[in-house]
């Protein structure tokens, strides 16, 4: 780039735009089971609005939303909550990977439980999704370069 | 689908891989290959793949468009050819 100043219009717009974005990523996440989306596309949701962030306003403010130290835990708490889940329904179910029906929630009906299993791994899913494509731009990023 | 606005669609489709390939400004290039992909998510959800609009207006309007730009930040802006 020839140079690179701060607009405060592209600032106002993606501090406007990024919660929005953010609460429809949540929506996206917790509906994921009875209509379109998910996991993944409610986690790059979430991502999305993390790098408008980023990419408008600079490292030191954006790195107040998510800090760049907390990404990598917050990938691998996600993929131990999916796992976790799996195999918690595969050993106490007695069935197979993620069958969520062998999952220890008591007062349940199989039904439910398949629906609230869902809804774990989704959570899981989502949170690795967003902190991997983070930390992929966090990288990629790493000690920006404007002369 | 009405099929008239599906051609018009297909004509955006069409007119911004070519200019996303011809631009001399890769950030050009960019901006279009971001058009490109929300035209097919609104194709692909045209003909009833939801799912799978969503994720190529997530991640090939978003994220890459992202990504692009900061490979083009960390390299020179103009193509050499």
């Amino acid at each position: 780039m020839k140079r690179s100043f701060e607009s405060p219009i592209t600032l106002l717009g993606a501090r406007a735009l990024a919660p929005f974005i953010m609460m429809f990523g949540l929506y996206v996440i917790f509906h994921g089971h009875y209509s379109p989306g998910g996991g993944f596309q409610g986690g790059a949701l979430l991502a999305a609005s993390v790098l408008l962030m980023r990419v408008a306003s600079g490292s030191k403010t954006s790195s107040l939303i998510l800090s760049n130290a907390v990404t990598t835990p917050m990938g691998v708490v996600g993929v131990l909550i999916y796992f976790g889940t799996g195999l918690l329904a595969m050993f106490l179910g007695g069935s197979n990977f993620l069958d969520y029906e062998g999952l220890p929630i008591p007062g349940m009906s199989p039904f439910y439980l398949r629906y609230t299993g869902i809804l774990i791994i989704e959570v899981g899913v989502g949170l690795a999704v967003m902190a991997a494509l983070v930390l992929i731009y966090d990288k990629m990023a790493d000690g920006e370069v404007s002369q | 689908m009405i099929w008239e606005f599906e051609l018009v669609l297909f004509v955006f489709l069409v007119f911004a891989a070519i200019v996303a390939l011809e631009a001399r400004n890769l950030l050009v290039s960019v901006v279009m290959l971001s058009v490109f992909s929300f035209s097919a998510a609104l194709l692909f959800a045209s003909m009833g793949a939801v799912d799978v609009g969503f994720t190529e207006a997530v991640v090939g309007a978003g994220v890459t468009g992202i990504l692009f730009v900061i490979a083009i930040h960390k390299t020179s802006a103009k193509t050499n050819d």
